[in-house]
């Protein structure tokens, strides 16, 4: 008997996005024990590959210049995943089961959809050598050559990626200045008050941090210059990195009907409203319901998680699941580890281990009496455990006595 | 099944230990510290999921 006979769930599962979140997918699918086809699409001409070294050991002057690859062609042949790469897919019919991919129709039963974000260029540097985003491989080749150069970098927006950035050029000793727009950096991710605290590193790293500067010009006429400030100050660059965030790439789902708003609208099973459709990773936005809200993050965890559960209820309708996660990040600057789990709730925030103006933190959030959020510098022994917590929504004053407790075992 | 570490892969994130605390740990300096040789009863799904999400691919099973 074969295995169609006993279950007839979707004969052909397409991936849009040969990156993290679809490199999941397919291979949670072969896991789940579907046999038939696989296509997975990607518009990078190159097999899928890890991006948050891309802004760090791939800028340092020894580390690699190839790109970390998750798996060689023979093992995407091994899972008997058919690759189109160097395919940009142009547009999605619902109706009809297609997606349009190459100027072919590509049907499928089950699609993911894993087309990840794409990072916002400065208006009015188009084609102006030597400014740049950092999201590809091509990007952050870029960046390591303009680096091994000797830059004196400009970073615009005090965001994670970008701060990583003048983390590698302080580290090869360049000049670095970081322009942040609003007047405190990195609010929306971690608040006030920690946001300042870590970017406390930029100025103790001898990053110069512009704050409530906008770009009002750039100068150079083939190749940048300098970069000219709302104030009138001009600081002469050879580089100048854009980390001003990054959109959703759901420009080729226009038409299809699909609710778009910043990002693919799902569900909690990361159903993207349409049979067999789901989302997955950076493009999707989707109910959290362990915070029972709606939330799309980019951070590399939920990708690969999203990829996976996106792809296991795409072939297996009948066994669905909801994906909830404790939001989780890491970023590394000036060789310090910062570390962020759940969400920067606003009603407080407590320092429960070291000093904001240190080396060494633990800050937890609270979203009235519950335990929302852990943001640590240098405490890799202590988020997962709060992160934990988050996940078992634990009660504020439970995991400051969690800490209080874990404190005196320490020492 | 033998838990398996490449420490000059791992980078001390910490999924492994969010997903089988009992297995990992991520200690004061960044460093794993793997609190069990051999995957204990029970915990092979969450070991594998451990395993497969590690984003810098310095986890493996043997048999
Ligand atoms: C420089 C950098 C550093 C990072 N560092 C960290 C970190 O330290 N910690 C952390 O948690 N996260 C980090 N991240 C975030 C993490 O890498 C992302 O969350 C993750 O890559 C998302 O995976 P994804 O597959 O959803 O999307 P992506 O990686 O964006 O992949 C989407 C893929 O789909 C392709 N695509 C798009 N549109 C189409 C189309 N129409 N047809 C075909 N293909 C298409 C894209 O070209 C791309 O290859 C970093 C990201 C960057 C860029």
């Amino acid at each position: 008997m074969s295995a169609s006979a006993v279950h007839a769930g979707p004969r052909s599962l397409v991936v849009v996005g040969a990156s993290l979140a679809g490199l999941r997918a397919v291979e949670a699918a072969r896991k789940a024990g579907f046999t038939s086809r696989i296509t997975l699409i990607g518009d990078e001409p190159r097999l899928p590959y890890d991006r948050p070294p891309l802004s760090k050991q791939m800028l340092a002057p020894d580390g690699p210049t190839d790109p970390v690859t998750f798996r060689g062609r023979a093992e995407f042949d091994e899972l008997g995943v058919e690759l189109l790469l160097g395919t940009p897919a142009t547009g999605l019919d619902p109706d009809a089961k297609v997606v349009h991919a190459g100027g072919a129709e590509v049907p499928y039963d089950a699609l993911v959809i894993a087309t990840g974000a794409a990072a916002c260029g400065l208006p009015g540097t188009e084609g102006l050598a030597g400014v740049h985003v950092l999201r590809t491989l091509d990007d952050a080749r870029a960046v390591r050559r303009a680096l091994d150069e000797g830059a004196r970098t400009v970073v615009v927006g005090a965001g994670f990626i970008g701060s990583e950035v003048a983390s590698a050029a302080r580290k090869r000793g360049l000049p670095a200045t970081v322009v942040e727009a609003l007047p405190a950096p990195l609010v929306r991710s971690v608040g006030r008050e920690l946001g300042a605290a870590l970017s406390s590193l930029h100025t103790r790293n001898g990053t110069v941090l512009r704050c409530g500067q906008a770009v009002a010009a750039v100068e150079g006429a083939d190749r940048i210059e300098g970069v000219r400030l709302t104030d009138g100050t001009v600081i002469g660059a050879d580089l100048v990195v854009v980390g001003i965030g990054a959109m959703p790439r759901t420009e080729w789902l226009a038409g299809s009907g699909l609710p778009v708003d910043d990002g693919v609208v799902c569900d909690e099973f990361l159903g993207a409203g349409a049979p067999g459709v789901y989302a997955a990773g950076d493009v999707a936005r989707w109910h959290n319901v362990l915070f029972d809200r709606s939330m799309r993050v980019e951070h590399w965890s939920a990708a690969a998680e999203q990829g996976a559960r996106a792809a296991r209820n795409a072939v297996a309708p009948e066994d669905l699941r909801p994906y909830s996660t404790v939001p989780y990040f890491w970023s590394d600057w000036y060789g310090s580890r910062i570390q962020f789990a759940g969400v920067a709730a606003e009603d407080g925030v407590e320092i429960v281990s070291g000093d904001p103006a240190g080396d060494h933190f633990v800050a937890l959030y609270r979203e009235g009496d519950r335990l929302t959020g852990v943001l640590t510098l240098n405490g890799q022994r202590h988020v997962m455990k709060y992160r934990r917590l988050i996940a078992q929504h634990a009660r504020f004053d439970e995991a400051v006595a969690f800490a209080r407790a874990s404190a005196t075992t320490a020492s | 099944m033998r838990i398996v570490l490449d420490r000059a892969k791992c980078t001390g994130i910490g999924i492994c230990e969010s997903l089988a605390p009992t297995v990992f740990e991520v200690d004061d300096r960044g460093e794993l510290v793997v609190l069990a040789a051999e995957v204990p009863e029970g915990a092979l799904d969450e070991v594998t999921e451990a395993v497969e999400g590690c984003p810098a691919m310095a986890l493996r099973l043997e048999p």
